[in-house]
């Protein structure tokens, strides 16, 4: 004898629900110090390993290949390349934007890492592999220690 | 080592911190909605409900009556072989006088809430519910009491067709 | 058993232990496992493998944290295995890591716990009450408090247990707390204290429970010859022990954890421990709710059924007493990051084996010690046996 099974689809069941949670997150002894800098001085900081001879950007609070502490912090300037990059035509919601967006992700001379950002001021067609772009910052009143108090990186000389 | 480390880190915040924005954070809230697949087992069980029924599956192997009922035996593991009703007649194995909604707020009129071991399922087979028509200071262990169900029209095939279980008066011999 | 390699632990870190920490996961991380480098006098070159131990993804608010904090973990271009088992996982990370070892695939292993509860706001309950079944359960509007509340009342009911009995342990734990440097809340207590606080969910009172905490911890565990290389004490991990129980919580007695028995006696066999309460020297059983100490001393069988209560009373269980339980304070003075809470027991039996525990040192040149976490619905326990 086995169990009597369902045979009839609507008999079985979905069950709806959520997982809703609000989170606050604290932005941690590097990250803080990192989006600090943007936030009142317009700077790019990166972290430095003198062991490794490794600038970490976003900076780190520790070396992940040698576990040194770093407490050594580098301007490493506005100016980045775009190592890779991708053209956004729907929003998380899979709808589709009024206007496609660009998100690359920016590499910096002498650093390990990079930030993932919005290209602004040019079009998709336009951008490519390996060309030189710069951070354009919101207006000082504006930023909240925030990644996005950088406005979106644009096309440099 | 303990006694030999000096220093210990962390640098310890005050909600104060975060509420007059001195320590600069991220907010999210995470848009995520999900359909369970409520399976072979719980589709019934709560198709059941709706028909103010409560249903168990069977092992042959363990003779155990499950409920809530599943479609396979986890002690014997192997598939259970039938349906059984149970009655919603129950005794309360423990329970909770609780002035805790889910988000941890608190509630001026407690619920009491309770593990019911179902009459006519194996021994330990509970389920839990909330008690009610009765005062949190009368509930007693191995107390008797009876499902209070939502009336027919009202009930969709859900654990809450259920509203509660209130006691009942042992019947003297 | 055949091939197996005695593993030992050569250092620990901690971190402190707050309701809600600057620092993020990974920088907590970092701060515990170069705590344990160093107390180890050790590289994070010399470490072979990674072992990370940290709880639901939906208290740090970070999906797949195991992949985010590794590098603070320091796991960077290593083997890397996070384990998760509820509020077991901080014992069973350094069970993870002895496998690593014991297996003989690597000589070292880095153990690290860390939890940042903090981020889930303003408190880590809602995301908890997603644990439950979301068809039988969530709709009746559950809180995890409710669950200990209720396995609280069985076991008191079953034993005939008062509050006041109960109520020794938090008070015990609290102020054990005050010797320990982590510590978020050692107090000094009274029994009347626990009793007139808030009623949360009756028979569960404010004081009864442990706090929501931001924390990390972290083990150095080496192989017997490299442990020999890098220390004159190695404190050898000698019993290992874990069981999960049915998910259906409620078709079972609460009263008796007959999972955490089964753990303890898989690690007690292995260690070749027959008398528990008499080759147990000190032991740091979970106490995240005050009856926990005494429901886990009884599962652990460091005494009978029912008379863990009459221990506590007689004092039994203080640090100079004939069987300390948690003096390091416990989840209930120290505080409750859940995985790294769990590992900063089995540092304090390390610590306390060593001889290097400080003002929380237990007298009588304790040898054999015992850590045990639990967790998951009331169904899983995790033990670990140390020896020196």
């Amino acid at each position: 004898m086995s169990l009597e099974k369902i045979t009839n689809p609507l008999h079985v069941r979905h069950w709806l629900g959520d997982m809703e949670a609000d989170y606050i997150y604290t932005l941690g002894v590097a990250g803080e110090h990192f989006l600090e800098e943007i936030k009142e001085n317009g700077r790019i900081m990166g972290a430095k390993c003198p062991r490794c001879n490794i600038t970490y950007v976003p900076p780190k609070m520790y070396c992940e290949k040698c576990f040194a502490k770093l407490e050594k912090w580098v301007d490493i300037g506005k100016k980045g390349v775009v190592h890779t990059f991708t053209v956004a035509t729907i929003d998380v919601d899979g709808k589709k934007l009024e206007k496609p967006v660009i998100y690359a992700l920016i590499k910096f001379e002498g650093a390990c890492g990079g930030l993932i950002h919005k290209i602004g001021e040019t079009k998709p067609e336009k951008i490519k592999i390996g060309m030189k772009v710069e951070a354009v910052f919101k207006p000082s009143f504006e930023r909240k220690a925030s990644i996005n108090d950088i406005a979106y990186f644009k096309p440099a000389e | 080592m303990s006694e030999k480390i000096k220093h210990y880190s962390g640098e310890a915040l005050k909600s104060a911190d975060i509420e007059e924005g001195r320590v600069p954070t991220e907010k999210c809230r995470p848009k995520a909605k999900f359909a369970w697949s409520a399976g072979m087992a719980m589709s019934r069980f709560l198709e059941e409900l709706k028909n103010g029924k409560i249903i168990a599956t069977t092992c042959n192997k363990c003779k155990r009556i499950m409920v809530p009922p599943r479609i396979y035996c986890e002690n014997c593991f192997k598939p259970t072989d039938g349906w059984t009703y149970v009655k919603d007649i129950g005794t309360i194995n423990t329970y909770s006088v609780s002035y805790l909604a889910a988000d941890a707020t608190r509630l001026k009129e407690p619920i009491i809430v309770a593990i019911i071991d179902l009459d006519g399922a194996s021994e330990s087979m509970g389920i839990i519910h909330k008690l009610g028509e009765i005062d949190p200071k009368e509930v007693k262990f191995g107390m008797k009491v009876k499902a209070v169900w939502k009336p027919p029209e009202e009930r969709v095939g859900a654990i809450t067709d259920i509203k509660y279980f209130k006691p009942i008066k042992e019947e003297k011999p | 058993m055949f091939g197996k390699k005695r593993v030992a632990i050569v250092g620990a870190g901690l971190t402190l232990f707050r309701r809600r920490l600057k620092e993020t996961g990974k920088e907590l991380s970092y701060e515990a496992a170069k705590m344990a480098l160093d107390a180890a006098g050790m590289e994070l070159r010399d470490m072979k493998s990674v072992v990370m131990g940290t709880a639901p993804d939906a208290f740090d608010g970070v999906h797949m944290k195991g992949e985010y904090l590794a590098d603070g973990a320091g796991a960077y271009h290593k083997p890397y295995t996070r384990v998760f088992v509820g509020g077991g996982t901080g014992v069973f990370t350094p069970l993870a890591g002895w496998w690593h070892v014991a297996s003989g695939q690597f000589d070292t292993c880095l153990v690290v716990a860390e939890e940042k509860m903090s981020s889930c706001y303003p408190h880590p309950q809602y995301a908890f009450t997603t644990i439950f079944d979301p068809i039988l359960e969530r709709p009746l509007g559950m809180n995890l408090i409710w669950i200990f509340a209720l396995e609280m009342h069985r076991y008191m009911h079953k034993h005939n247990i008062k509050k006041e009995q109960i109520a020794l342990v938090s008070v015990k734990n609290k102020r054990n707390a005050l010797d320990h440097p982590c510590a978020q809340l050692a107090a000094n207590i009274t029994v009347e204290d626990v009793l007139s606080s808030e009623i949360m969910a009756w028979p569960v009172q404010r004081l009864d429970v442990s706090p929501t905490s931001d924390g990390a911890a972290a083990l150095v565990l080496a192989s017997e010859d490299v442990a020999k290389e890098v220390t004159d004490n190695p404190v050898w991990i000698d019993g290992v022990g874990w069981c999960i129980d049915s998910t259906l919580w409620t078709n079972r007695d609460l009263y008796y954890p007959d999972y955490v028995e089964c753990a303890a006696r898989m690690a007690y066999k292995m260690a070749g421990i027959k008398n528990p309460p008499k080759e147990i020297d000190v032991a740091e059983p979970y106490d995240p709710f005050d009856y926990k100490e005494l429901h886990h001393m009884e599962g652990l069988l460091l005494c009978k059924k029912g008379e863990a209560p009459k221990l506590t009373a007689e004092g039994v269980t203080q640090r100079d007493g004939d069987l300390p339980i948690n003096p390091s304070g416990g989840l209930l003075g120290v505080g409750n990051p859940i995985a790294a809470a769990g590992l900063m027991k089995v540092c304090e039996i390390f610590w306390q084996l060593r001889g290097e525990a400080g003002k929380r040192q237990i007298p009588g040149d304790p040898r054999t010690g015992l850590a045990q976490a639990w967790g998951d619905l009331m169904q899983y326990g995790s033990v670990i046996v140390l020896r020196r």
